[in-house]
């Protein structure tokens, strides 16, 4: 009788404990199901949208109508030229200044954070508006009055877009490595700047770069409200036409883009995961 | 003296001129541009100062507009941040294989990035009026959705779409935080009597509650900027006060271009709580997480 009581408690506990562990993971099944159900839909949607052009089967008529559309193909160039250059662009504004802060200036971080934050504070829209005020064909820097003019102010539109993804890539890329000394040993070994920033810096925070490259990339890629409102033929602006335009290659657009967005990410793990040794084990 | 103090000037200026490129550079590309603007929002058209323009903002075609984005970005942060943070917490501690995690926090770093008018496309190829899922319901079970009611070019067909990139960027700020969870609180709790329900709402929630909040604000101001998605999906139908300035700006359709300016103004002061707030309890989040 003693002997029952004793054993009751963890039997009833395995009893109740048991049936409600698989409650808990039957709901956290039924929910990760109805998110894939979510994030999956739209992509089989726009997939299968976009093969139907051609009446009663499917086909890859829509792709082969964008690819071969020479507004595509223009837009398209356009974007891809001026997602490289804001590359180069915003490496070069921010690897030596983020270097630069670190070993000279630490009590200037939070303020180059600060500004860094600011484009995700400040809607794009705010911004493009304010370089049609400033730089206007009757202002101090009338950079809208020649395309070439418009070209270069929409591409540091871009950079300024991209400075927050693009600070905290390298910034985080920095944060593995002791700056502080790697600094000294290369000007001990006669190093100059140049030096310190291509041969020593640019190696050990390679993949950090690569992974704020490819993020701006995507984002630039397809960037509408910039290009439309400085009237550049960029990709987004057209992906807008092309929906009010067209039927079917509007999905075609969308499953171009999406593979695109995904290669980025895709290739941002690949560099973590092919240069492994860039990352300090501290 | 004089020789070292000099040498002192000297140092600083050296050190000041590294970062010089880059302060010039947002100076005149990021700081002035948006200054200009918000200038502009207290000039009259004559250029004297005034409040006449940011008064304008209340008249009922702005406030609407302003109201709707606020609309929109509420709904769409609260249930992409509680949804979000579901699946989430499913898949994190919800006793899920654990090799689902990582493609999980891959697949949703893409769909954060996947906005933006593509985004517009793929949900009108899925649930418009020609629709895959639009098309199969009805053929298959006999439901219209379109005669029950439902509209994608609507203020909920708008949430629903901006669901895609809001859950996905909650899933990916949130997993770390719930990767953050110590092992030892969830058996001490359990130790001391507590159901898994009771684990959740007196012990993890209370330790999460800040990051949720801060991605909660962060979700807002994500939305609250957002203009592609809207103008792809519902042209001019639904008007979002970005999309009212997009228009503004274009082709000055309310007469008067310091309107455009205190818009602009109302937008930045919008973004700017959500993002202090976001600031803000990011740093209280941090404590829980050393």
């Amino acid at each position: 009788m003693t002997e029952q009581t004793l054993s009751l408690p963890p039997a009833a506990v395995g009893r109740t404990a048991r049936p409600r562990r698989n409650a808990w993971r039957a709901m956290s099944w039924a929910v990760f199901g109805m998110g894939i159900l979510y994030f999956a839909l739209p992509l089989i949607g726009m997939i299968e949208f976009s093969l139907r052009k051609r009446r009663g089967t499917y086909s890859l008529d829509a792709y082969t109508s964008v690819l071969t559309d020479p507004q595509f193909q223009a837009t398209f160039a356009y974007s891809v030229v001026m997602s490289l250059i804001t590359i180069v662009l915003g490496l070069a504004l921010v690897l030596p200044t983020a270097l630069w802060v670190r070993i000279r200036l630490p009590r200037l971080r939070p303020v180059i954070e600060f500004i860094t934050l600011l484009p995700l504070v400040v809607p794009v829209i705010v911004i493009a508006f304010g370089y049609l005020r400033m730089f206007n064909t009757s202002s101090f820097l009338p950079m809208t009055g020649t395309v070439t003019g418009t070209n270069v102010l929409l591409a540091f539109g871009y950079a300024t877009l991209a400075l927050p993804y693009m600070y905290r890539a390298i910034d985080n890329g920095l944060r593995t490595l002791d700056v502080q000394t790697l600094t000294e040993a290369a000007q001990i070994l006669g190093a100059g700047w140049f030096t310190i920033i291509f041969r020593v810096m640019l190696p050990n925070v390679f993949t950090a770069l690569l992974s704020g490259a490819f993020l701006t990339f995507s984002i630039v890629l397809g960037e509408y409200v910039f290009a439309a409102l400085l009237d550049r033929p960029a990709f987004g602006p057209y992906m807008i036409w092309t929906g009010g335009n067209k039927a079917y290659e509007p999905a075609a657009l969308a499953v171009i883009a999406f593979a695109i967005t995904w290669g980025c990410m895709g290739l941002i793990q690949l560099a973590g995961r092919l240069f492994p040794h860039t990352r300090a084990k501290r | 003296m004089a020789t070292a103090r000099g040498a002192y000037i000297a140092r600083t200026a050296a050190n000041w001129a590294g970062v010089i490129p880059f302060l010039a550079f947002t100076l005149i590309f990021l700081l002035l541009p948006t200054v200009n603007i918000v200038f502009g929002a207290f000039r009259g058209p004559d250029g004297g100062f005034t409040l006449d323009t940011l008064a304008k903002l209340f008249e009922p075609r702005l406030a609407d507009s302003f109201w709707l984005s606020i609309r929109v970005s509420l709904f769409s942060a609260a249930l992409g941040a509680g949804i979000g943070f579901l699946v989430a917490a499913a898949v994190i501690h919800g006793g899920l294989p654990a090799w689902v995690r990582a493609p999980m926090v891959t697949f949703s770093g893409v769909a954060a990035n996947f906005a933006g008018v593509p985004l517009a496309f793929a949900f009108i190829a899925t649930l418009g009026r020609l629709g895959l899922v639009t098309i199969i319901l009805k053929d298959w079970f006999g439901i219209n959705i379109y005669t029950m009611g439902f509209n994608l070019i609507s203020f909920w067909g708008l949430v629903f779409v901006y669901l895609y990139f809001q859950m996905s960027l909650m899933i990916l700020i949130i997993s770390p935080a719930l990767e953050g969870l110590k092992r030892e609180w969830r058996e001490a709790a359990e130790s001391l009597g507590a159901s898994g329900l009771q684990y959740w709402r007196m012990v993890a929630l209370p330790v999460l509650m800040p990051s949720l909040l801060g991605t909660f604000a962060l979700l807002f101001a994500n939305s609250f900027g957002a203009i592609a998605t809207a103008q792809a999906l519902t042209g001019s139908s639904q008007s979002l006060i970005t999309v009212q300035l997009f228009a503004q700006i274009r082709g000055d359709v309310l007469q008067d271009p310091n309107l455009g300016y205190a818009i602009a103004f109302g937008m930045i002061v919008i973004t700017a709580i959500a993002n202090s707030i976001y600031i803000v309890l990011r740093t209280r989040a941090e404590t829980w997480q050393k």
